[in-house]
C-alpha cells in the first residue's frame, strides 16, 4: 500500500508542479491544489497506515492507527482550502485590474535598484 | 533603577505622537521634564559614586546566551550619563523656541514650515534612552544594541527635514559609516565574549589578563577600535560628520558634538583597563587620534560655515581627548575625561549660538555676516566665552584642559609612550601646530561674525534672540567659567571618578592655572604667539590653506565606492532576477531537488528501501489510485477551465476515500466537506476569468519539456522521500501518549478530536486565526475598486446568478435537505468528542447547508437573511481564547481544560468538557470564513 500511495503522491505533485510552471494564473492555482492533496496524503502515510482501528477509543481496543498526522492534517485540509480561496481571489483581482492572466505579463515595472542606477 | 532609567525615554516613544497630537506646540514643555528629572535622578547617585562605589543592577534575559540586562553606574558612565541628561535638558529646551515657527520673524523666501515636533521628540528620546543605554550597560551585547540604536535615531534626527536632497544624502552617509563601525564592533564584541568567557563587562574587567593572552587580542582589538573610531568621527571615518550638519541644530549640538560621537571614546574609556596598556591599542590610538586633531583643525580653517567649522572642530576635538586616553598615564586620563567634560560645555554653547545666528540672520556663514555683536549681545558674549574657551585661553576652563593635554604629550615619552621613542617629539610638534590652528579658528568664529560692521543678508535687521534660546545656551557657557574657577572641585567629584575607572587606581585632581615655568608653558606660549601672528594675518595665508589638496582621501574613496556598491549588487541581482515569476518557482523547486538530492547521493542513502512490512492492498485501493491519477492528468491536459476543476473536484474526492481506507473518518468528512465547498469556489471564481485556458501566445515547446521535467523530477522525488521515510524510521512514534490519554485526562473517545481542542489548543488557536487572516485578506481582495470599471466584465455569457430557481422539485427538497444538514451539523459538533466530528467538520457542513439554501434561493436570499458572516471570526476566537484564558484564571496554564459527568433527566448521562466551548469557537470561526469567503466572492459577481 506504501509503495502505490508514495507513486500516487509523486504524481500528484509532478501534476501539481507541471501547473504551478504554467502561465495561465488560475492553472497555477490549480496547480497548488494538486499538490497540496500530496501532502495531505504524504503525511499520512509518514503514520502507520491500516495498522490498527480509527482513533476513536472502543472498549477492548488494543492498538490504533497515528492520530498524530490525522490531526495535523485535519488542519491543513481548512488552512488549504482558506489559502486557494485566497489564491483564486487574488488571480481574479490580478485579471481584472491588470487585464492579464499571464504570468509572464506580469512584472514589475521598474526595480528598486534601476532607480538607483538611475541617479 | 538603572534599567528604569535607560528604558524611560524610550518607552516615552509610544506616549509621545498621542502628546503630539494633543498639547501641540506645548508638547516641548511636557518632553522637557524627562530629561530633566533624569539628569536629577543621576545627580542624586554623585555622592556614592564618588567614593568608588559602582551601582549594579541585573534583569536576567536571554541567560542560557550569557546575555542579561546588566546595568553599572561607575564614575565613567555618570560623567556621561550626567552629559547626556544635561545637555539634554538644555536642548530641549531650547529646541521648543528653535522648532517654533517663527512668529517675530518673516521669512522672505521661504514658507512656514510647520515642523513634525512628534517625530523629533520620538526620535531624540530614543536616542536619550540608547545613549544611557550605551553608557550604563554591563553587558557586551546590550550595550551593542544601544549602539546600534544611537546610530539609528542619529539617521533618522540627521534626515529629520527629509525633503531637502542634502538632509537624506547625509543621513545615509552618516548611517553607512557608523554601521560598518558597528558591524566590526559586533565581531569584536563575539571574539571579546568568546575569549572571556562571558558578555558580562564587569566580569571582563576583572580578568583582563586572560583577553591580554588570548590568541584573538590584536583582531579583537582592531575591530573595537574601528567600532569606536567610526562613531567618533576620527580620521579615516571622520566622512559622515560635516554631511551630518543637515541635522536641525540642536540636534547637531546634541547628538554631533556632546554626546554620541562621545560614544566612541567610551568605548575606549571602558574597554582600556581589559585591552589597553599594548603597543598596538596605544600606538593606534594615539596615531589616529592626533592625526583627527591635526586634520580638523586644519579643515576647520578652510570653511566660513559656521557649522562645518563646528564639525571640524569636533573631530579635531575628539582626536584630542582619543589621544589621551591612548597615552593612558593617570595624568592623560584625567585630562581626557577633563577635556571631554569641557568640550561639551564650550561645543554645545557655541553650536547653540550658530542656531541663533542662524535663527536672527538667516545664514551661518561668516563671509555673509559681521559686527553682530552690536545688535546682539548676549548672543556675543556666549561666542566669546564659547570661543576663548576652544581656542585655550585663560580665564576659561578650555585652558586648564588644554594645558593639561600639552603637558601630557609633552611628558608621554617619559611615562606612557616610552615605546615610541623619540617619535613622541614629532607628536608634541603636531599638537602644539593643531592647536594654532584651533586658536586660529576658534578666534575667527568670533572675530568675524561678531566684530567689525555689521552686516547681515537678511531683509530686516537682525535682533537679539528670545531668552528661550539665549537660555540654554548661557547655562551651557557658563560652565567654562565656573568649572575655571573651581577646578577642583568638578574634578574631584566628577571627573577623576571617571579618569580612576579607566586607570584602575586612585587619580588625584590637581588641576591649576599655573604650574611653574616649564616646557608645557614655553609650548603654550609659542600657540599663543603664533596663533596671533597667523590670525592678524589671516587673509594672508587664506589661499594658501585653501589651495591644499590631497590627491587620495576617505571622502573620495566614499564618494567612488558608493555608486560602484550600488551597480554591482544591482547587476547581481539583475543576473538572477528578470522578473519572471515563473522562473523564480522553477528555480525554487529545482534547488529544492538538488538540496534533498544531494545528502541523499553523499551519504550514499538512494539504496536504504525495505519492501517488506507494507500495509495490504485491494484492487479498488488499486483502482481509486488510477482514478487518481487520471484526474490529476486531465487537470493538466483540459483547456476548457470548468471540466480541469471538476476533475480537480475528482483528486479530492478520491483523497477523501482514501483517508476512509487509511482509518481516518474525521479526515474523510473534512476532506470531503472542503472539496464540495472548494469546488464551488472554483466554479464561481471561472465566471470572472477568460473562458479557455490554453495559454496564449503558447509557452515554447521546449519551455514546456523543460517545466515537465522539472515537474517529473519534482515528483518522482518526492515519491522516493514518502516511501523512504517509510522505511526509515528513526524515531518511535509519540501518538502512543494521544491514544492512552485522550479519555483519562481529556474525556475524550475522539483521539484526533481531543488531541485538536485539548492538547495541542494552542496549534488549533494558530489555525483558527490564519483562517480568520486569509478571510480577511479575501474580503479586503473583494472589495478592491478596480482601476478601471470598464475591464470588469464577465468575460463570458453566463448570465447573472438567477434571482431564485423556479424548479419546484429543487427548491423544496434542496430547502429540506439544507435543514437537516443543519440540524445533523449541529448534532456532530455535539458528539464530537466522542465520535468523528467536531467544530471543523461541524463547521463545514454547516456551512454547506447555508450554501444549499444560498443556491436554491440565489441573490432572493441575501435579501431575506443579512447575516455578517465575518462577525462569526472574532466572535469565534474570542470562544477561543476566553476559553483558554478561563483555565488561567483557575490558576492553570493557559487552555488548560477539565470535563465532567452529570446527569440530566431524559438524557441520561451526558458529559460537560470545558474544551467543547473552544470547539463552539472553532465551529464559529469555520463558518465565519467558508460563509463570508463564498458570499463575497458571489457579491462581487452580481455587481457585474
Amino acid at each position: 500500500m506504501e509503495l502505490i500511495i508514495a507513486i500516487l503522491i509523486g504524481f500528484l505533485f509532478a501534476a501539481g508542479a507541471y501547473l504551478i510552471l504554467e502561465r495561465r494564473l488560475l492553472r497555477v492555482v490549480m496547480g497548488a491544489s494538486l499538490m497540496s492533496h500530496g501532502v495531505l496524503l504524504f503525511l499520512i502515510t509518514a503514520g502507520s497506515l491500516k495498522r490498527g482501528l480509527a482513533p476513536i477509543l472502543v472498549e477492548g481496543g488494543e492498538e490504533y492507527v497515528d492520530a498524530v498526522p490525522q490531526a495535523l492534517i485535519l488542519t491543513a485540509i481548512v488552512i488549504s482550502f482558506a489559502t486557494t480561496a485566497f489564491s483564486l481571489v487574488l488571480a481574479y483581482k490580478i485579471y481584472h485590474r491588470g487585464g492579464k492572466d499571464d504570468l509572464e505579463k506580469l512584472r514589475g515595472e521598474v526595480d528598486a535598484h534601476d532607480e538607483h542606477r538611475n541617479e | 533603577m538603572l534599567p528604569t532609567m535607560v528604558l524611560l525615554p524610550i518607552c516615552m516613544v509610544f506616549a509621545l505622537p498621542l502628546l503630539a497630537k494633543f498639547a501641540n506646540q506645548a508638547i516641548g514643555w511636557i518632553a522637557f521634564l524627562i530629561p530633566l528629572g533624569l539628569f536629577v535622578k543621576y545627580l542624586s547617585y554623585l555622592p556614592e559614586v564618588s567614593r568608588g562605589e559602582v551601582i549594579y543592577t541585573e534583569i536576567p534575559w536571554v541567560s542560557n546566551l550569557g546575555i542579561d540586562l546588566a546595568f553599572r553606574l561607575d564614575g565613567l558612565s555618570l560623567l556621561f550619563a550626567l552629559l547626556i541628561t544635561g545637555i539634554g535638558t538644555m536642548v530641549v529646551l531650547y529646541s521648543i523656541f528653535y522648532l517654533r515657527p517663527h512668529k517675530d520673524f518673516f521669512h522672505g523666501f521661504l514658507p512656514q514650515r510647520v515642523e513634525r515636533l512628534g517625530n523629533f521628540y520620538v526620535f531624540l528620546f530614543v536616542f536619550m534612552g540608547a545613549m544611557l543605554g550605551v553608557v550604563t550597560a554591563d553587558n557586551l551585547i546590550i550595550l551593542y544594541i544601544f549602539w546600534e540604536l544611537t546610530s539609528t535615531s542619529s539617521f533618522l534626527l540627521i534626515g529629520y527635514w527629509f525633503d531637502k536632497d542634502a538632509s537624506r544624502y547625509g543621513a545615509q552617509r552618516a548611517l553607512f559609516v557608523t554601521i560598518i563601525g558597528g558591524l566590526a564592533l559586533l565581531v569584536g564584541f563575539i571574539l571579546l565574549g568568546q575569549a572571556a568567557d562571558t558578555f558580562s563587562i564587569s566580569q571582563i574587567l576583572a580578568h583582563p589578563e586572560q583577553i591580554k593572552n588570548a590568541p584573538l587580542y590584536p583582531v579583537i582589538a582592531i575591530l573595537i577600535m574601528i567600532g569606536a573610531f567610526a562613531k567618533s568621527a576620527q580620521v579615516p571615518f571622520h566622512i559622515w560628520l560635516p554631511t551630518a550638519m543637515e541635522a536641525p541644530t540642536p540636534i547637531s549640538c546634541y547628538l554631533h558634538s556632546a554626546t554620541m560621537v562621545k560614544a566612541g571614546i567610551f568605548l575606549l574609556a571602558r574597554l582600556t583597563p581589559v585591552l589597553g596598556n599594548s603597543h598596538l591599542w596605544q600606538g593606534t590610538i594615539v596615531i589616529v587620534g592626533i592625526s583627527s586633531l591635526l586634520f580638523g583643525s586644519f579643515m576647520a580653517l578652510r570653511k566660513t560655515d559656521l557649522k562645518a567649522i563646528l564639525a571640524y572642530s569636533t573631530i579635531s576635538q575628539l582626536g584630542l581627548i582619543v589621544c589621551l586616553v591612548g597615552i593612558g598615564t593617570k595624568a592623560a586620563l584625567l585630562a581626557a575625561m577633563f577635556h571631554l567634560f569641557n568640550h561639551s560645555a564650550f561645543k554645545g554653547s557655541l553650536f547653540l549660538m550658530t542656531g541663533i545666528v542662524d535663527h536672527q540672520t538667516d545664514t551661518r556663514d561668516i563671509a555673509f555676516v559681521s559686527g553682530l555683536g552690536k545688535v546682539m549681545p548676549v548672543t556675543a558674549g556666549i561666542a566669546f566665552i564659547g570661543s576663548l574657551s576652544m581656542a585655550g585661553l585663560p580665564p576659561f576652563s578650555g585652558f586648564l584642559s588644554k594645558e593639561l593635554f600639552i603637558t601630557s604629550v609633552a611628558e608621554a615619552g617619559q611615562e606612557g609612550l616610552s615605546f615610541f621613542g623619540s617619535f613622541t617629539v614629532v607628536l608634541t610638534i603636531v599638537a602644539v601646530i593643531a592647536s594654532l590652528f584651533t586658536f586660529v579658528y576658534s578666534l575667527t568664529i568670533f572675530g568675524k561674525a561678531f566684530t567689525g560692521k555689521l552686516k547681515s543678508p537678511g531683509e530686516h535687521p537682525p535682533h537679539e534672540a528670545s531668552p528661550g534660546l539665549l537660555i540654554p545656551a548661557c547655562a551651557l557657557v557658563l560652565f567654562n567659567v565656573v568649572v575655571a574657577i573651581f577646578p577642583n572641585v568638578f574634578g574631584r567629584v566628577l571627573i577623576a571618578p571617571a579618569a580612576e575607572t579607566i586607570a584602575g587606581v586612585p587619580v588625584e585632581s590637581h588641576i591649576a592655572f599655573w604650574h611653574g615655568f616649564n616646557l608645557p608653558l614655553l609650548l603654550t606660549l609659542i600657540i599663543f604667539a603664533g596663533g596671533a601672528i597667523l590670525f592678524a594675518n589671516a587673509e594672508r595665508f587664506k589661499p594658501f590653506i585653501l589651495r591644499l589638496k590631497s590627491p587620495i582621501g576617505a571622502e573620495k574613496a566614499y564618494e567612488w565606492a558608493v555608486p560602484r556598491i550600488y551597480n554591482t549588487s544591482g547587476r547581481v541581482t539583475d543576473f538572477y532576477m528578470r522578473g519572471s515569476l515563473r522562473n523564480y518557482t522553477a528555480l525554487t523547486m529545482l534547488a529544492f531537488i538538488l538540496l534533498t538530492a544531494l545528502p541523499l547521493t553523499i551519504y550514499s542513502l538512494w539504496g536504504n528501501l525495505s519492501f517488506d512490512n507494507l500495509a495490504p492492498v485491494t484492487i479498488l485501493e488499486i483502482v481509486m489510485v488510477l482514478v487518481a491519477m487520471t484526474c490529476a492528468f486531465a487537470v493538466t491536459r483540459f483547456r476548457r477551465p470548468l471540466f480541469a476543476v471538476l476533475s480537480l473536484g475528482g483528486v479530492g474526492a478520491t483523497v477523501s476515500f482514501f483517508f476512509v481506507v487509511f482509518r481516518a473518518p474525521d479526515l474523510a468528512l473534512t476532506q470531503l466537506l472542503v472539496e464540495i465547498c472548494s469546488t464551488v469556489l472554483f466554479l464561481m471564481a471561472l465566471r470572472m476569468m477568460p473562458e479557455r485556458m490554453d495559454p496564449n501566445p503558447p509557452t515554447r515547446p521546449i519551455r514546456r519539456k523543460l517545466n515537465a521535467i522539472v515537474s517529473i523530477s519534482l515528483g518522482a522525488l518526492v515519491a522516493f522521500l514518502s516511501y523512504w521515510g517509510h522505511s526509515n524510521k528513526s524515531f518511535s512514534p509519540i501518538s502512543w501518549f494521544y491514544s492512552e490519554n485522550s479519555y483519562t485526562r481529556g474525556g475524550g473517545h475522539n483521539v484526533v478530536n481531543v488531541t485538536l481542542i485539548d492538547f495541542r489548543g494552542l496549534d488549533t488557536m494558530g489555525e483558527i486565526t490564519v483562517l480568520s487572516i486569509a478571510t480577511v485578506g479575501v474580503l479586503m481582495l473583494v472589495n478592491l475598486v478596480p482601476k478601471e470599471r470598464s475591464l470588469l466584465r464577465p468575460t463570458h455569457k453566463h448570465g447573472k446568478l438567477p434571482l431564485s430557481t423556479n424548479n419546484v422539485i429543487l427548491y423544496t427538497t434542496l430547502q429540506t435537505l439544507a435543514l437537516i444538514i443543519l440540524v445533523t451539523s449541529l448534532f456532530i459538533f455535539w458528539k464530537g468528542h466522542n465520535a468523528p466530528g467536531g467544530g471543523f467538520i461541524a463547521g463545514l457542513m454547516f456551512s454547506g447547508a447555508v450554501l444549499l439554501i444560498y443556491l436554491v434561493r440565489g441573490r432572493l436570499f441575501r435579501g431575506q437573511i443579512d447575516v455578517n458572516y465575518k462577525m462569526l471570526l472574532p466572535i469565534g476566537l474570542s470562544f477561543a481564547v476566553g476559553c483558554g484564558l478561563g483555565g488561567v484564571f483557575f490558576g492553570e496554564a493557559f487552555l488548560s481544560h477539565t470535563f465532567g459527568y452529570f446527569h440530566v433527566p431524559f438524557f441520561g448521562e451526558i458529559e460537560l468538557a470545558t474544551a467543547t466551548i473552544f470547539d463552539f469557537g472553532v465551529f464559529l470561526v469555520v463558518i465565519g470564513t467558508v460563509l463570508s469567503i463564498v458570499t463575497n466572492i458571489g457579491k462581487g459577481q452580481e455587481d457585474l
